[in-house]
């Protein structure tokens, strides 16, 4: 037996249940300490989240460079397209990112395209393009000839 | 975690609202905003985007730019931060829509010479709509995905337990499990990137101006002028989710 | 794609919750129903099942400290689950989870179980010697006393805490209902209905487990079964059936009635997909035939050996039939596209972490908790008598 006789004992015949509150009162500060060192510091700061999560979605790297980057070099190109059907067109939108070229980096040289391809990933003719969209058959359209043989790219337009 | 790596993140955090200038956790900026690097301040943007159904053609470059990007799963199934559905309607059932998404539009569609004879057909890209009231965000157990307080909804990575409610909660199917980290992941509107002034990938890559990007909070984003001209549409609006990206000329048949 | 039929949205190919998450709420829907069957003799005074009383609590136990598990297998971080009692997200139903189950365990069950078993845990102390005195020790919190006056303090609060765990009971596992039934992105799920058909389905299943643990034990120990006791069991058990029977259908015919948006894709996908689980097994065995056969004792009078037998057969296939509605709930929500053009498959493992494998052993575990429980806490006071007399 721990503890004194019943009827010697404050809390006479309800000890055990005195015992019980005890246990529980203790599980629920250790919870509350526990809480107090795992939650992180900037939880809670914007809203229900941890306030660094914002901060680390910013923070990936890059991949694509963005239309800005290009035409800081490239002068020629962009005077090449202006007016042509192909200006709204971004640069990586066929020349894939180039973030890392755009930094800077000599040996991150843009991949070469394939001359037909590249564009019919656009402009063959299938059921879904909205009508006045340009699409060509393959097969009655320069067969397997490279679309650069007649049409430049960046200027598609023939005469 | 340690005091330092947590007053960082915490100043990180701090910083992005409250000066909004480029902090530290941005020195991996690479290009594309030069002497330009912007001061961000979140409750300064309200992010959405426009979809023009009349523009896509269905050449799947918004998803393969998303996933060179993101760095998302391309041999994994079910792994998709954007795709593009195909629709062939036909005009006399309009409620049995023939729809396909070839690996989501990454290798494009198989092409179909002839469409058919009373068949409407166009396509339809889909991303995370970064709700408003957003039911993931709602559900969501431990405060691992939420709402930042430019509008994008994001996840927390090292907060996630992977208990995939969210993913049950998303009435568009837009959110999936990461089989290399075992969360959630979804589109996050390439906030790495639309916080630097650039724009998303999908958006970048798109050669006909089917998707742009908008801020709804700045009074010079054409998107106001758009939204007063044409006819927009939200995915499912008996959901009444808040949704953020606006469809013009979306069909009815349209799931 | 293999496996797809139609239409699916790229990201739905995979199921996001398998057949540990079938397990859950089976789990906690014998726990819930254990204790509602207990809570008969406590508070509602059925005096008939009182032979059942401490083995419905001890169970409870068994199944609901087994519960967690397939949701800790399941998650993509079990080592964060913690997080749902650290930073719970009061919208979420999920995270209220991790303190309706605490609150459940702690406040209601495990003290219901001590004040109920205090005495003889006290005696069986008395009465041992070496380390096994030391172990009882710490499961009487070193009390000693037994006087008439502590024990009816006992009985009151064991009282209280019944009165107090019967809505609790209704809670730990209504939530469960509400989880699915707060889903407005799934049709197959989103109904107000969702926490009341699964309460009573929760109850008729523990009514029934512990109908069938009762027989069991009593031949394992070669005692004679209390005919009265289970026949009240039965009745109830009937009664609780009805009901149940009554909120499913009342869910069908509203939504054949209303014929909304998901009718056609849900209706194709009972009828392919689910025929075998929800018609023939949920519907056809595991509810129109235990409910012929109740009924049935009530209009014939049958011997005691008949009783039995229909007894147990309805009692298993009334467990069989709620497992499969779990499983229509779960895994039936998962198959159809939210795009309603298409479908998919489960492809169930064997030997992976969320594969059958797991699952059989999570089921079998209840039952060895079970037999350790009944060990150390025996339910029948001969069981107890034998304990004190072999030290």
């Amino acid at each position: 037996m721990i503890g004194k006789p019943a009827g010697e004992s404050r809390f006479g015949h309800a000890r055990h249940v005195v015992r019980v509150a005890v246990l529980f009162a203790s599980g629920f500060v250790t919870f509350l300490l526990v809480r107090q060192a795992l939650v992180p510091a900037d939880f809670g700061a914007y809203g229900f989240y941890r306030g660094g999560a914002l901060g680390d979605a910013a923070s990936l790297p890059i991949t694509f460079a963005g239309q800005a980057a290009c035409v800081d070099c490239h002068d020629a190109v962009v005077q090449a397209r202006h007016g042509s059907k192909h200006e709204r067109v971004r640069c990586e939108a066929c020349h894939g990112a180039l973030a890392q070229h755009a930094s800077g980096d000599v040996a991150a040289k843009p991949k070469t395209l394939n001359p037909r391809t590249l564009c019919l990933t656009c402009h063959v003719k299938s059921s879904g393009k909205p009508e006045g969209f340009p699409q060509i058959v393959p097969a009655d359209h320069a067969e397997e000839g490279p679309c650069t043989a007649c049409h430049q790219p960046h200027a598609p337009r023939i005469g | 975690m340690d005091q330092d790596r947590r007053d960082f993140l915490l100043n990180a955090g701090k910083l992005i609202v409250l000066t909004g200038a480029a902090s530290l956790a941005w020195d991996s900026v690479l290009a594309g905003t030069p002497e330009t690097a912007p001061n961000y301040r979140a409750t300064d943007h309200w992010w959405g985007m426009i979809i023009d159904i009349d523009e896509c053609i269905g050449c799947g470059n918004c998803v393969r730019a998303c996933k060179a990007e993101n760095h998302v799963p391309t041999d994994e199934p079910g792994c998709y931060r954007t795709w593009v559905e195909r629709y062939q309607v036909p005009v006399d059932d309009l409620d049995r829509p023939r729809v396909d998404s070839p690996n989501g539009g990454y290798d494009g569609f198989p092409v179909i010479d002839q469409p058919g004879e009373g068949i409407k057909s166009f396509f339809v890209p889909k991303l995370c709509n970064h709700c408003v009231h957003s039911p993931c965000v709602q559900v969501c157990p431990v405060g691992a995905t939420f709402d930042g307080p430019d509008g994008v909804v994001l996840i927390d990575k090292s907060r996630c337990v992977g208990c995939r409610y969210c993913v049950q909660a998303c009435p568009y199917g837009c959110r999936f499990i990461d089989p290399r980290t075992k969360t959630a992941d979804k589109c996050t509107l390439c906030y790495h990137r639309i916080t630097k002034g650039l724009t998303t990938a999908c958006c970048e890559a798109c050669p006909t101006g089917a998707r742009q990007l908008v801020d709804l909070k700045n009074p010079k984003d054409p998107v106001h002028e758009f939204l007063r001209t044409h006819k927009v549409h939200v995915l499912k609006p008996h959901m009444a989710t808040g949704a953020k990206v606006y469809y013009n000329a979306l069909d009815g048949a349209v799931r | 794609m293999p496996g797809v039929d139609g239409f699916i949205y790229p990201n739905e190919v995979e199921l996001q919750w398998s057949i540990l998450i079938v397990l859950y709420p089976f789990l906690t829907g014998l726990v819930a129903g254990a204790f509602i069957l207990a809570s008969l003799e406590r508070v509602f005074n059925v005096a008939a099942v009182k032979p059942t009383y401490r083995l419905a609590l001890l169970t409870a136990l068994s199944f609901l400290l087994v519960a967690p598990l397939p949701l800790q297998m399941h998650l993509g971080h079990p080592e964060r689950a913690f997080e749902m009692l650290l930073t719970p997200h009061r919208e979420s139903a999920m995270a209220m989870f991790g303190f309706v189950y605490l609150w459940y365990l702690m406040a209601v069950l495990v003290l219901e179980i001590w004040f109920d078993y205090r005495k003889d845990l006290v005696l069986a102390r008395r009465a041992s010697t070496g380390w096994k005195r030391r172990f009882y020790g710490p499961l009487t919190l070193w009390s000693d006393d037994i006087s008439e006056r502590a024990l009816a303090l006992d009985d009151r609060i064991g009282r209280t805490i019944t009165i107090i765990g019967v809505p609790s009971a209704f809670l730990l596992h209504g939530y469960v209902g509400f989880i699915f039934g707060s889903i407005k992105a799934n049709p197959w799920w989103s109904t107000p209905l969702m926490p009341v058909v699964f309460l009573f389905s929760a109850i008729v299943s523990g009514i029934a487990a512990v109908m069938v643990l009762y027989m069991v034990f009593c031949r394992l120990r070669h005692v004679s079964m209390d005919m009265l006791c289970l026949d009240t069991i039965a009745r109830y058990l009937f009664f609780a059936f009805l009901i149940d029977f009554s909120l499913e259908m009342l869910d069908l015919i509203h939504r054949l009635y209303e014929a909304d948006e998901s009718l056609r894709a849900l209706d194709f996908m009972v009828r392919t997909k689910l025929l075998v689980s929800h018609i023939v097994v949920q519907i056809g065995l595991g509810t129109f035939v235990p409910i012929a056969l109740l009924a049935l004792t009530f209009a014939v009078r049958f011997r005691d050996r008949v009783r039995i037998g229909i007894y147990a057969t309805a009692g298993l296939l009334t467990l069989i039939g709620i497992f499969a509605m779990r499983w229509n709930v779960v895994i039936g929500g998962q198959l159809f596209s939210k795009s309603f053009l298409g479908y998919t498959t489960y492809k169930l493992g064997f030997a992976t972490r969320e594969g059958l494998l797991p699952a059989i052993l999570i089921m079998l575990l209840p039952f060895v908790f079970l037999a350790v429980l009944v060990r150390v806490l025996p339910p029948w006071t001969e069981g107890a008598k034998e304990a004190t007399a072999k030290v």
